[in-house]
């Protein structure tokens, strides 16, 4: 009898807890929060972080489609004016109503000089207001790509900003910090009760949110650990529910921990090689570039031996791939996802075509702390072109130093990933990467290519607004990119997040946790 | 004594600008802010009226000049990354930071100096030599593998303790203290115990040595003819006289382990200064590296100088050799 009483007890007190803590999330990830105003950063984890407290026009659903959000339909009422109809009873958190003035001061506080993100609404020219619940968007041209750019723009309240002496964006240079900085609201499934960098973020529900909850959270903890050691001890001593970003080599430990479970999946960052244009290499100057051979190119890709990087240095978790955009993308075309199969006879004998039957000199160069293995990469990389006849100088550095050297057009081969994030559509290798230099575009392509149907295919994509006709478009210039070797495309990288098994929150390619779809059991 | 102070002062100061000359010249090297800083798809023209608008356009004389006169006037400038002035990024973190090392410290020298007592008194015993081969464990073991070891037993398998963090904090005024709370307390004890066992070896080792020097010297020998009480000869004559250089290695280790505690606190995720130094270098935040410098070279500058005017008073010896 007493035991039994005991049990039941036991297992009362075990319900009790369970039901105590079952709604809180308690997650970690190695970034933290830069800052809580949305003007004033442009680090895609921190966005991923404002977008639980902030809404936007138009969001992302489950399938990551573009869907109304504060917006509730739109038009294009002339190529360069979109008028937005705004969702009636909507409130901030601080109980006051959203109206079109809202749009407006969100659309031209972001569009400030002085703002940081500017960039991602860069063909706005203004925001007007129609009457209360509608807004226009006046653009400088035609743009398709007007509703992706949205995603990423949280709207903010005007009362609150003009009450906080916000209403200027954040800056570095003249060293203007905001209220909005570390304080935040917004209209979104959760509220922010308090911010401690490097510490812990704290969230609460919004019960008065517009939206249908599909979670079950009360509360959200926020705590970041960048040691990737101590986040995984974290949540194997039961301190931390779900760590995003589990590094490969725990994956079979915590899946083989009781109570834990991995979520896997090919995230929408895609990594390649790309070549240095210009007359010679810097491994050997005096001598003409040898990468200017599409044959060249061509034996260094079948050099490759992609099957065998997945098995030994991705474990079996990245998925190898022909194209330059990943399948979820506006723009990826299947038929020529296919990579040029590893033959070093044919590599070596396409070099013999070329000119270069004992091979060349080139530089090869990764970063050591971006990429999932990105060092070993580059080491295989090397050793496989090794086979194939040519001498390579590897060189690995920290991304703080290697992203301004490769943005210089320093290096011969470079490593790159690309995760055309935060538009999530093929135009941003396009207008960032296939691109020459010259009147914005290109920002990545410092290698000097320049292919002219390229340039051409990236300028009319930019004001296509058939979408049919945009696609074909840049279809058309991924098959180039393919079919001239322009660039040698290795895997999708792994994405893999850890939780315990009563945790359910689903994962996404472009590597956003969206606790809004989430559930503690 | 007033001279002495003055050359002294001169010298700290030639010591601090070489620090920040240093300090400005070595973070041209450690990476570009604007490629941190710019979207994936950012154009050229972006990342150049970003590199203008941050000031990285000009000479780096100009800048240089321009850092060193915002500095004499207590302005460290603005993080890169959030924005905020360091200054009071800096301040915010100092709490952290020194709870830490003074509870390592505290640590350190209440295990280290009986340990080390306890060896000298009884250099052959079983025990001493188990303590003597540990302590060599302790002072070649990297910090990083002591902390996740400490994680792995305590935090994952245990679970007795935290594996991260500082736990609850209490402000109190603009001091943020993990002193008050059950959980504050909890978290302190393994990156501090982690901190303070390179510092507790080194002490332990130290008051071995000189306590064993000091008993073969005379004027033990004399007390113990005298049949003066053990208890009296070991610790009121010996361990007086074997502490003084405790003392002063203490003082200095104070600076390095303010310096050092990078390593755990990213460990153990302890949001202080050395947390921040970390996030600013993968970051490409000079400001913050360099005000991090800065304040690290200060403190050196200011620990030295204690130190040698402590040993200016204590010694009248040095003192007539300077008059």
């Amino acid at each position: 009898m007493k035991r039994g009483l005991m049990a039941l007890a036991g297992a009362l007190a075990v319900l009790m807890v369970q039901s105590a803590g079952a709604q809180t999330l308690r997650w970690s990830a190695p970034g933290d929060v830069v800052s809580f105003d949305p003007n004033a950063q442009l680090d895609s984890f921190t966005q991923n972080i404002q977008l639980m407290v902030y809404d936007t026009l138009v969001r992302r659903n489950r399938k990551l489609e573009i869907e109304p959000g504060l917006a509730t339909s739109w038009e294009v009422v002339e190529p360069t004016r979109w008028r937005f109809k705004l969702r009636p009873g909507v409130k901030f958190h601080d109980g006051e109503r959203f109206t079109a003035d809202d749009v407006v001061t969100t659309v031209m506080r972001t569009i400030d000089p002085d703002s940081r993100n500017k960039g991602n609404l860069a063909t706005v020219v203004k925001a007007e207001k129609v009457d209360d619940m509608t807004v226009d968007l006046v653009l400088s041209g035609p743009y398709p790509l007007l509703l992706n750019d949205l995603t990423g723009i949280f709207v903010m309240s005007k009362g609150w900003l003009e009450k906080n002496h916000a209403l200027k964006p954040g800056n570095t240079s003249t060293g203007v910090t905001t209220f909005a900085s570390t304080h935040a609201n917004g209209t979104g499934p959760f509220k922010l009760e308090s911010y401690a960098p490097d510490s812990k973020t704290v969230m609460t529900v919004n019960d008065g949110w517009w939206d249908k909850p599909e979670h079950n959270l009360k509360r959200i903890e926020f705590r970041p650990i960048k040691s990737d050691a101590t986040r995984v001890a974290a949540l194997l001593s039961g301190e931390i529910d779900m760590i995003s970003s589990l590094p490969l080599q725990d994956v079979p430990r915590v899946t083989g921990t009781q109570g834990f479970k991995v979520v896997e999946d090919p995230s929408l960052r895609l990594i390649f090689l790309g070549f240095n244009w210009r007359p010679e290499l810097f491994a050997e100057p005096g001598k003409k570039n040898p990468l200017l051979d599409v044959k060249v190119r061509q034996a260094l890709w079948h050099a490759v031996d992609l099957d065998a990087i997945q098995k030994r240095i991705m474990r079996g978790k990245s998925r190898n791939t022909g194209t330059m955009v990943a399948p979820p993308v506006p723009g990826y075309v299947a038929d020529i996802d296919k990579p040029l199969a590893f033959d070093l006879a044919l590599s070596k004998k396409l070099l013999t075509e070329a000119g270069y039957p004992n091979g060349f000199k080139t530089g090869l160069s990764c970063t050591n702390d971006r990429y999932i293995a990105d060092e070993q990469l580059c080491l295989a990389i090397a050793g496989m072109w090794t086979k194939a006849g040519l001498q390579v100088e590897v060189k690995t550095e920290s991304k703080a130093t290697y992203f301004p050297r490769q943005d210089r057009g320093e290096l011969d081969v470079w490593m790159l990933g690309w995760a055309t994030l935060p538009q999530m559509d093929g135009f941003s290798v396009l207008s960032g990467i296939f691109a020459s230099r010259k009147d914005g575009y290109g920002g990545s392509n410092a290698g000097g290519m320049v292919v002219p149907a390229l340039d051409d295919l990236a300028r009319k994509a930019a004001v296509e607004l058939d979408e049919t006709k945009r696609r074909a478009m840049m279809g058309e210039a991924f098959r180039i990119a393919k079919d001239q070797a322009l660039f040698i495309p290795l895997h999708r990288q792994p994405l893999a997040w850890a939780m315990k098994t009563n945790v359910d929150v689903p994962q996404f390619p472009d590597e956003y946790v969206r606790p809004w779809f989430a559930k503690v059991n | 004594m007033i001279a002495s102070i003055g050359s002294r002062l001169g010298q700290a100061v030639l010591v601090m600008l070489a620090v920040t000359a240093i300090a400005f010249v070595m973070f041209r090297y450690v990476g570009d802010p604007v490629a941190m800083m710019s979207r994936e798809d950012a154009s050229p023209a972006e990342k150049a009226q970003l590199r203008a608008s941050l000031g990285l356009d000009r000479p780096v004389l100009v800048q240089y000049g321009d850092f060193l006169g915002r500095t004499l006037k207590g302005d460290l400038g603005i993080s890169f990354r959030n924005q905020r002035p360091v200054v009071d990024l800096l301040a915010e973190r100092l709490p952290a930071t020194l709870e830490l090392v003074i509870v390592a410290t505290i640590l350190s020298l209440s295990v280290g100096i009986p340990l080390g007592v306890y060896c000298a008194l009884k250099p052959d015993g079983a025990l001493a030599r188990a303590i003597q081969t540990l302590s060599l464990v302790g002072i070649s073991m990297p910090t990083f593998v002591t902390g996740i070891g400490l994680i792995l037993i305590f935090a994952v398998t245990l679970r007795w303790l935290p594996s991260f963090g500082r736990g609850d904090v209490v402000q109190i005024g603009g001091w943020s203290t993990g002193f008050l709370t059950r959980s504050g307390l909890l978290s302190l004890l393994l990156p501090s115990v982690t901190l303070a066992l390179y510092q507790l070896t080194l002490i332990m080792r130290l008051v071995r040595a000189e306590m064993i020097d000091v008993l073969s010297s005379d004027y033990i020998r004399f007390a113990r003819a005298r049949g003066l009480p053990p208890r009296y000869i070991n610790f009121r004559l010996a361990l007086r006289n074997a502490l003084m250089p405790v003392v002063t290695v203490t003082g200095l280790q104070i600076g390095s382990l303010i310096a050092f505690a990078i390593v755990t606190e990213t460990v153990f995720q302890w949001p202080g200064m050395g947390l921040l130094f970390i996030q600013a270098v993968s970051f490409a935040d000079v400001p913050v590296m360099a005000a991090y410098l800065l304040f690290v070279g200060f403190l050196f500058v200011v620990i030295n100088m204690v130190v040698d005017l402590t040993y200016t008073l204590i010694d009248p010896r040095l003192r007539t050799r300077r008059a």
